[in-house]
């Protein structure tokens, strides 16, 4: 891409500056990236002078995608936006269409979205640090957090029977209740979690080569992580005290006690830190909404046709027969008004927002997904700039960067 | 929700005419305040909400074709979602376009986060950014000729994929 290059060299280089300037081109399949994005970079010796990104390599069209698939179907795209924490795109997705649609999903469902999500952030952070540590020198606690991952994927699997493409979630509820099997092994996890974590803090931590290849690196300030629309994580931890969860509760954050982590350093080995502490918090919220777990259904009631009624009630009585062929017949399907929303959830990695426009049908007219990723990877250019090569792989681990999610 | 406060700093600064969003479809959902601001005055609007209505975070930039919308009134309706750092207050800055001055004012100027997100739009709906500091496609390849997310662009295409030019070891 000869344009991606023309626009990294500055209008008028010197032949001194020549001599010592030359261009590295890293990835777009390259290990250390871990997806597939490219950058140009202008390097004087070690010291990086001008990157530039070019990204658009997993390019899948899933917003035009979102303008063809209904709402329930189109929840297995979300999946695979940010393959990372796929729960919380499913939770954004539906969160966003039942707004839409004026539809309030009962409690028990929104304490049970509330687990899964802040699961996902637990599973998202471990994999972020652990590979920002592998990257940086520090294979042990990558291993830790792995295998940790590991057994939350395998909750997941017991959760809905995939350990990625999960598409929990349906328009009003969710594909079905929380199994005893799930809660229990959820339990179980719970117990022996907390050590294993503390091991990874203790490997990390106070880890020379770890902190001194991520202090002061990259440093973001406040005013700067605002300006560059900054979200999550990243914002909090350059002193943006803003958490969607605290701030505009959503699915019953209010019930909750937690934390708002945040720090003012801004450079990458507080965005690590403030990831390991909103585990403690992740934690917390989980233990709080299994204990309180409300009885009653999961789904809304079938008279809101969007879900599909019980089958007991499908086979026993005329009404929810009809409301089944409601549902299902292609000619019929539930309405949604002529009207736009914008709905965003706290996601692992910042703000998830999706834009929806209704038409009258059950496929959306438009499907904007605002990802985090995306606009998080536009200040790595910033974060860089004046670093040495090495730092790169720090920067990139602490901004947890999804190609997928980035390119969509 | 925008808080009355804001709407009135609009009023007493603007008038009330130019950004009231009326009746035009499609609706706001409840619970969500929208403006609608003239194409000519959009960077004026938003320099307004930045600096002395508080909004100093930029959502979202992005963009929706109304070609097929039944009552539509307009083509493009560009949508900036701002949000309040402090108080959380949101507001959703509308601005409608129609062919063929499909041009506004950039807000890279306002906002550093709003290059790649206007970048986006101008690759997918083509709708261009005076000012903007650079305004090249991001996600699809520069030498792709349409705006894809446009209502009129296919699901599958028009065959870019099959035609897409191999490059030889010669070329290379």
């Amino acid at each position: 891409m000869a344009t991606a290059l023309e626009a990294s060299r500055p209008d008028t280089p010197s032949s001194e500056e020549l001599d010592y300037r030359w261009t590295l081109n890293f990835g777009p399949q390259h290990p250390a990236t871990h997806t597939t994005l490219r950058l140009v970079l202008q390097i004087e010796g070690e010291r990086v002078v001008e990157a530039t990104p070019d990204i658009g390599y997993l390019h899948s069209g899933f917003e035009k995608i979102g303008e063809h698939l209904n709402f329930n179907q189109y929840v297995t795209v979300t999946d695979r936006m940010n393959y990372i924490s796929p729960l919380a795109n499913n939770v954004a997705w539906h969160n966003a269409v039942e707004k839409l649609l004026g539809i309030e999903v009962p409690k028990r469902c929104q304490y049970i979205r509330v687990i899964l999500v802040e699961l996902a952030r637990i599973s998202d952070h471990l994999l972020c640090n652990g590979a920002c540590a592998l990257d940086t020198g520090a294979f042990t606690a990558f291993l830790y957090a792995f295998n940790e991952r590991e057994k939350l994927m395998h909750l997941f699997e017991t959760l809905c029977g995939a350990r990625f493409t999960t598409s929990y979630t349906r328009t009003g509820g969710l594909m079905y209740d929380l199994t005893p099997a799930f809660i229990s092994e959820l339990r179980g996890w719970l117990k022996t979690f907390p050590a294993v974590f503390a091991d990874v803090l203790r490997l990390l931590n106070r880890n020379r080569i770890f902190v001194e290849r991520t202090k002061g690196i990259g440093v973001l300030t406040k005013a700067e992580a605002i300006s560059r629309s900054a979200t999550g994580p990243i914002a909090r931890a350059s002193g943006v005290t803003r958490d969607l969860r605290k701030d505009q509760p959503y699915m019953s954050y209010q019930d909750f006690d937690f934390n708002v982590i945040c720090s003012k350093e801004g450079d990458c080995f507080h965005r690590y830190l403030v990831r390991m502490d909103e585990i403690t918090e992740s934690l917390k919220i989980i233990h709080q909404a299994l204990e309180n777990l409300p009885a009653g259904p999961v789904n809304v009631d079938a008279d809101e046709r969007t879900i599909l009624p019980d089958k007991s009630k499908v086979y026993n009585t005329i009404e929810g027969l009809i409301s089944h062929f409601e549902v299902v017949m292609t000619n019929r399907g539930f309405q949604t008004p002529l009207a736009e929303c914008y709905s965003a959830i706290e996601s692992p990695n910042g703000e998830l927002g999706f834009y929806l426009v209704g038409d009258g049908s059950e496929i959306a007219y438009r499907a904007r997904c605002r990802p985090p990723s995306y606009i998080h990877f536009a200040m790595f250019p910033h974060l860089i700039r004046g670093h040495l090569v090495s730092d790169i792989v720090a920067v990139l681990g602490s901004l947890n960067v999804i190609a997928a999610e980035l390119d969509r | 929700m925008a808080d009355t406060a804001t709407l009135d700093k609009l009023k007493a600064r603007f008038g009330e005419a130019d950004w009231k969003a009326g009746d035009r479809l499609p609706s706001a959902s409840p619970g969500e305040s929208r403006i609608v601001v003239p194409q000519s005055q959009l960077a004026k609007y938003l320099k307004f909400l930045k600096t002395d209505c508080g909004f100093d975070l930029l959502v979202d930039v992005t963009c929706v074709d109304y070609l097929h919308f039944r009552n539509a009134k307009d083509r493009f309706g560009l949508v900036y979602c701002l949000a309040n750092t402090t108080t959380s207050e949101r507001l959703i800055v509308r601005c409608y376009l129609n062919e063929p001055d499909l041009t506004v004012e950039s807000a890279v100027p306002l906002w550093e986060g709003a290059n790649w997100l206007e970048r986006e739009v101008y690759d997918m709906f083509g709708i261009v950014f005076g000012g903007h500091p650079d305004l090249r496609r991001i996600l699809l390849p520069d030498e792709f000729a349409d705006h894809p997310l446009r209502k009129d662009y296919p699901l599958r295409g028009r065959g870019e994929r099959h035609n897409f030019h191999r490059l030889t070891r010669e070329e290379g």
